[in-house]
């Protein structure tokens, strides 16, 4: 048998590293060191069709993250998808005519919501709304219009 | 016929009356708790017997499950021209099911049969009675500290696997097959999430080191005083614990993962 001492110790050394690898999962594994929730501020922008994005998915400026969506709802009213974006509070220079529009990471990756600034001197603050935004495509839809032009074509 | 059918309510009645004196024992343990607060130094013990002495298998294990599953996924993923996913693939699988129950699955081989065959030996030997006749509670005394140092020893234990699995992982990925070590690191922080796959691991870690060392301290308490008996009991520490990790994990995917 050991001594209570060395015991102590070892145990010690065990719980340790224990926490240390926990630690090691929490900030390097996984998203809980890259995540500000409380930092940012919320801006809506309503889309025509959303295809298939997700809450949580990027909201990216020329390719760089700068925010997630918080939320996606239904406005009765105007058939349109309400999309709520979360957007990292130090990005505060976002023009308010900016133009967002969903995008595929990927032929077949998960759609983002991509920003192209516009040229308005004032910028995006918390409860701003997007004006001009472009839908998802979908890709029947696509194939639909490319079928109707071959179509057009043939009968002049 | 009515032969076969008492032996089945026999072997029914068996299960629910072993249940219920599990149960039980269960509530003799926490009531234990307490006391147990008061006297660390009995914990540390047990802590150091549970936990330190299964640290070196599990380690070694994580390490090879975490490498194993980077080359593996390597050659399927690279089929698709996707390997730019394995590390979020390793942590994920890691997090999510092995890291947990191939922990538990070894902490009931390691550290469970340990605990049934030292209190059954306890048992055997009367120092459980002779503890009793000295007015103190060989429940309190001796089970409860084990107990209780199972319970935080297996979710430590998983940790260490899953981190272990995932810098193995690493090692085979990026140090011989290629992978490029920022992509490993980003898509691994960008899909993994802290709340879904991080603690529902630990979720799980919890609830089979609950489970296994409760199974192991009953089935020590309630061997039969012999040889034979603390074999047997042994092995069933071990029989029992591992199907009731597999079983309690489908039940637990099926309800944390949508």
């Amino acid at each position: 048998m050991k001594t209570s001492k060395t015991v102590e110790i070892l145990v010690g050394a065990f719980v340790a590293a224990a926490l240390l690898a926990l630690f090691f999962l929490a900030m390097k594994v996984s998203n809980l060191g890259t995540l500000d929730t409380s930092d940012t501020f919320e801006v809506v922008a309503r889309f025509d069709n959303i295809g298939s994005l997700k809450v949580k998915a990027p909201v990216t400026m020329a390719g760089v993250e700068v925010g997630r969506v918080s939320s996606i709802g239904f406005d009765q009213e105007r058939y349109q998808a309400v999309v709520k974006l979360a957007i990292y509070r130090r990005f505060d220079r976002i023009p308010d005519d900016t133009f967002a529009k969903i995008l595929t990471a990927g032929l077949l990756g998960e759609q983002y919501v991509g920003l192209d600034p516009g040229g308005s001197d004032t910028f995006l603050e918390e409860g701003s709304e997007i004006e001009i935004t472009q839908s998802a495509m979908v890709l029947e839809e696509v194939i639909g219009q490319f079928i109707f032009g071959k179509a057009k074509e043939e009968k002049q | 016929m009515t032969e076969v059918l008492a032996r089945l309510g026999a072997g029914w009645i068996l299960a629910v009356r072993h249940l219920g004196r599990s149960l039980l024992l269960l509530l003799r343990i926490l009531e234990g708790v307490d006391e147990l607060l008061l006297r660390p130094r009995l914990l540390v013990e047990q802590l150091f017997s549970v936990g330190v002495l299964t640290v070196l298998i599990i380690a070694v294990s994580g390490l090879f499950v975490g490498m194993v599953l980077s080359l593996q996924g390597y050659y399927i993923l690279s089929q698709f021209a996707a390997e730019s996913a394995l590390g979020v693939m390793v942590a994920a699988s890691l997090l999510r099911e092995l890291g947990p129950v191939v922990t538990a699955l070894l902490f009931a081989g390691r550290a469970g049969s340990a605990l049934t065959a030292e209190i059954g030996l306890m048992k055997a030997t009367e120092q459980l009675s002779g503890l009793e006749m000295m007015a103190v509670d060989p429940v309190r005394r001796v089970l409860t500290p084990r107990f209780v140092a199972g319970f935080i020893a297996m979710p430590l234990l998983a940790a260490l696997f899953s981190a272990l699995g995932v810098l193995g992982g690493w090692f085979v990925g990026v140090g011989l097959l290629g992978v490029d070590d920022g992509t490993w690191w980003v898509q691994m922080q960008a899909r993994i999430d802290w709340n879904e796959d991080l603690s529902n691991g630990v979720i799980k870690s919890l609830v089979f080191g609950f489970v296994c060392t409760w199974i192991a301290v009953f089935q020590g308490y309630n061997s039969v005083p012999t040889s034979a008996g603390v074999s047997r009991a042994t092995t069933r520490t071990v029989v029992h614990s591992s199907l009731a990790v597999l079983g309690l994990d489908f039940v637990l995917t099926a309800l944390m993962f949508k």
